[in-house]
């Protein structure tokens, strides 16, 4: 019998390091192909399941640059676990809007925010719970090896879907002149 | 003795040119996009850019500094040379601040559209965050030098049309930023006023008219619909 075996589904873990969750609303702003894309793919670790832990996957999509020690674990993580890392939106390429604190010190801005300001309390947080910043905002690419980078800020649902479904389908990902944006 | 006519051949295409035509001033004015930043029709060539890299005759050279002749085979848009470009590019991205997204003049902005019509998907190397000074002093103009790429089209534009020696380059290396010429070094204690010639030809988003910003909607800004290799000729409307 000529019997076509059934395709693996790929897995997809994504993550949000210091993004403002933009590019996940642009994902989800691919509306009803969604329910394509879920036969395409399964979720694993992701703001919209419930995996705390990355296990063994074919894409990670990533939004957000790497600002605090946390980040930079996610980061690994998902590094190790994934086939293909894709940065997602121009934080995950170049820092975007928040690596504008570069400029500054991390110690000013944090006395600035929590001490300065009228209403503030007096301290900057200091409990080994929360993850320390490090000095400047990083692209990914600046942490671990990236694959793929989609440029826009977000980039559209349809670059969303357009470049993961060339991925998906092992094209090489293209954009159209519309869906290239840095803005 | 016969006439040799005045054309070159640009990736496989006659261009005809005036005798002391450069090979970009010819290929823009016949039609033909070759990517540039630093050059201006309405400017003597500067050459930092680079962007307009093509190979004459076997050889590479900037295509705005070297002189259109008869019979010359120049070849620019080319896998090769479009790559380069696109390093270019991305070092001139990781030398400044460039966020796109915050930026008044994104959408209307040559470098971008540049990085844009070459896919360029990434900056691929290390970003300098250097910080550098805003100059918000003058009433009607800011300069944010975070995004200066050094075209000098300001400095050229102070002291070729406005006569006022405005805009100059300071510092060398990466230490190369522009200045103002004025006591304080103040853009406001200038003689630079909105009207000048200096006003409108900054490319990028370094030189901006104040309160003026995010005007256009989106879908209507220079860049948005035609890629900037055909679009070239056409002027932002202030």
């Amino acid at each position: 019998m000529n019997m076509r075996p059934p395709m693996k589904k790929l897995k997809v873990a994504t993550a949000s390091l210091s993004g403002c969750f933009g590019c996940h609303m642009s994902l989800l702003d691919i509306d009803e192909r969604l329910l394509e894309l879920a036969k395409l793919v399964d979720f694993d670790k992701s703001p919209i399941t419930d995996i705390k832990e990355c296990g063994p996957c074919d894409i990670a999509l990533i939004e957000g640059a790497v600002c605090n020690s946390e980040n930079v674990h996610v980061l690994r993580e998902l590094r190790k676990n994934c086939k293909m890392l894709v940065a997602v939106g121009a934080c995950a390429i170049t820092g975007g809007l928040p690596a504008q604190r570069n400029r500054f010190d991390v110690g000013d801005i944090l006395e600035r925010c929590y001490c300065d300001m009228p209403g503030a309390q007096t301290r900057v947080p200091d409990d080994p719970e929360l993850p320390l910043l490090l000095d400047k905002v990083y692209p990914l690419n600046e942490i671990v090896r990236v694959d793929y980078f989609i440029p826009g800020c977000p980039p559209s649902g349809d670059a969303l879907w357009k470049y993961l479904t060339d991925l998906i389908s092992g094209r090489m990902p293209r954009l159209d002149y519309q869906s290239f944006r840095f803005d | 003795m016969t006439d040799i006519p005045n054309t070159f051949n640009l990736d496989g295409e006659p261009i005809r040119f005036e005798p002391g035509e450069t090979i970009l001033q010819a290929a823009l004015k016949a039609g033909h996009f070759i990517p540039h930043l630093c050059f201006s029709p309405e400017f003597k060539p500067h050459g930092s850019c680079k962007l307009c890299i093509v190979v004459v005759n076997n050889r590479t050279g900037s295509s705005c500094a070297m002189k259109a002749l008869p019979g010359l085979e120049v070849q620019s848009d080319t896998p090769d040379l479009n790559h380069r470009r696109r390093t270019l590019l991305q070092m001139l991205f990781v030398e400044g601040n460039h966020f796109c997204p915050g930026c008044e003049k994104s959408g209307n902005c040559k470098l971008q559209a540049l990085a844009y019509d070459l896919e360029m998907f990434n900056d691929h190397f290390t970003h300098f965050f250097q910080p550098r000074e805003v100059d918000a002093s003058h009433p009607d103009f800011f300069l944010d030098r975070n995004r200066c790429i050094n075209c000098e089209l300001c400095v050229r534009a102070s002291r070729d049309v406005d006569g006022k020696d405005v805009f100059g380059l300071a510092g060398r290396g990466r230490n190369s930023h522009l200045v103002v010429n004025s006591p304080s070094g103040k853009l406001g204690d200038s003689t630079f006023a909105k009207g000048d010639k200096a006003a409108e030809v900054c490319p990028v988003g370094a030189l901006l008219p104040k309160g003026q910003g995010f005007k256009k909607p989106i879908g209507a800004r220079l860049y948005d619909n035609a890629p900037i290799s055909q679009s070239f000729g056409v002027k932002e409307e202030v």
